[in-house]
């Protein structure tokens, strides 16, 4: 079996996908996995994405929203706010 | 210096009458919270121009969670100040409710000190609810609920903080212990309940026996509901006892078996156990004559709702009869395997039961790996989509021959 990619490879390929689709694209925990599944290949697994993902929202880098359902997204200041 | 008091003639008519008024107790608390000031002047405006001033949802939260706040902010920010943030809090609430007074009392000072002070005990997720603070409260309520012992619930696409009947507590008709199988759910599926990882909602309600006082049949994306399988236990003694007392009998509970398995001639009450489908009316008729079978377990369905983005659902059979005892491990492999096909190819805001509904139970069954049964007929005449294979091949062989013959 192919060694891993690094928890922080995935997270930061995550943030790369979820920034340059910013303003266009709400991203899913699911739709998250299923991108950096596909982009690794069998160097990532669904543990490693959850990993990735958990690394995102610790360091800040990203936050849960919740529009109908729940996202995650680079933090701004929302519409509702204003 | 003190606010002046809203003025709140419309409100002020749910004041009158013989019942309880979440009006008088939003101006208790008025007394000396502004937030509940500026709430109650928030909600005449609505019952004057007949429409809600809150936008709902947002980007809110506690660090590292991504359910347990529900973002509310006033449309009329300057005009009613206090409230221009309302968010609400989840409060995963002990299995079965069980408080102290005196941790009640903490959770309200806490509350008194972070927020609104108005409370909701208990939301219909089963969580106490935190009406009202600002996103600045937000951490420093998180850590001192923390520090008490308690923890945010769930919201958002996640699983939602589990809820139980208080089984065997309290009820000698549970059939299975609700709350530890609740507070094991509830530590096992931490990172699912605080990380939303799904298409939608997930709810998990444990009722200990069919009376299912939680609704969970009506509610929940698993209904776990306790069961028997063996006979049900019958004192004759008591049962003499009930008819001397005037209970008709033949009238009262015989009349009103839906499946007609129960017979009394006068002296003797005859069960067909194997027709009973374990309703509990004459177990609930005659509580000290008639008890649940000593062989106990559940019965886990699977896809109930209440409407939201589609219509509402009843929750159907999945597993007719299971045992529940630690560790549980049967329960977590189908749990597991049911979120990992729904996660793969449920819609955005899909709840399972409508992921079934769409690729239809048989598809759902085979992905899962678990095989169709009878019980899983939710009413007659029902086509539920299966298709069994054996057959499939038999057909296929004979119309082959037949290809062959012509
Ligand atoms: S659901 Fe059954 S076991 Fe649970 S409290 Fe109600 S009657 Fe008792
Ligand atoms: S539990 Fe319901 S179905 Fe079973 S014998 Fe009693 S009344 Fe009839």
């Amino acid at each position: 079996m192919a060694e891993q990619v690094k928890v922080e490879e995935v997270s930061d390929a995550m943030y790369r996908l979820i920034k340059d689709s910013m303003g266009q694209k709400k991203w899913k925990a699911t739709d998250l996995t299923k991108a950096v599944l596909e982009l690794f290949g069998d160097r990532c697994d669904k543990t490693l994405a959850k990993s990735a993902i958990r690394e995102l929202i610790e360091s800040g880098k990203c936050i849960y929203t919740y529009f109908g359902g729940s996202f995650i997204e680079i933090p701004h200041r929302e519409g509702a706010q204003n | 210096m003190a606010e002046e008091k809203r003025k709140t003639p419309k409100l002020d008519e749910l004041e009158k009458g013989a019942w309880p008024s979440f009006v008088k107790e939003i101006k208790s608390a008025a007394e000396k919270n502004p937030m509940a000031n500026d709430l109650l002047g928030q909600l005449e405006r609505s019952y004057e121009e007949k429409i809600g001033h809150w936008k709902h949802g947002g980007i809110v939260g506690v660090l590292g969670y991504g359910g347990g706040v529900i973002g509310r902010y006033s449309d009329l920010p300057e005009e009613f100040p206090n409230v221009s943030h309302f968010h609400t809090i989840r409060i995963n609430q002990p299995a079965g409710w069980f408080y102290t007074s005196d941790v009640l009392r903490k959770l309200c000072d806490i509350w008194e000190r972070h927020g609104s002070g108005l409370t909701n005990m208990h939301g219909s997720t089963g969580d106490m609810i935190f009406l009202g603070t600002k996103t600045d409260e937000l951490e420093p309520t998180f850590s001192e609920l923390t520090e008490l012992g308690f923890d945010l619930g769930g919201s958002g696409s996640d699983v939602r903080t589990p809820s139980c009947c208080c089984g065997k507590a309290r009820c000698e008709w549970a059939c299975y212990d609700t709350m530890a199988l609740t507070y094991f759910l509830t530590m096992h599926y931490q990172d699912e309940l605080h990380r939303p990882a799904f298409p939608y909602k997930w709810k998990f309600k444990m009722s200990g026996c069919p009376n299912d006082c939680v609704a969970s049949v009506a509610r929940a994306d698993m209904s776990i509901i306790g069961t028997w399988r063996d006979d049900i236990q019958i004192d004759k003694k008591a049962v003499t006892e009930y008819a001397e007392s005037g209970l008709n009998i033949q009238r009262d509970v015989v009349g009103n078996c839906p499946s007609k398995c129960m017979e009394w001639d006068g002296k003797e009450l005859k069960i067909d156990n194997k027709a009973c489908v374990k309703c509990m009316h004459c177990i609930n008729a005659m509580p000290k004559a008639l008890a649940p079978g000593k062989d106990r377990g559940a019965c886990i369905l699977i896809g109930a709702k209440a409407p939201i983005v589609e219509g509402a659902l009843l929750s159907s059979v999945l597993v007719p009869f299971i045992k529940l005892e630690p560790p549980y491990n049967e329960l977590i492999d189908l749990v597991d395997k049911i979120h990992e096909v729904w996660s793969e190819n449920g819609k955005n805001r899909e709840r399972v039961g409508e992921f079934i509904q769409r690729v239809g139970m048989g598809n759902f069954l085979e992905a899962i790996g678990v095989e169709p049964v009878p019980e899983m007929v939710a009413h007659p005449r029902e086509n539920p989509y299966v298709f069994y294979e054996e057959y499939f091949e038999e057909d296929d062989e004979g119309s082959g021959e037949q290809e062959e013959d012509k």
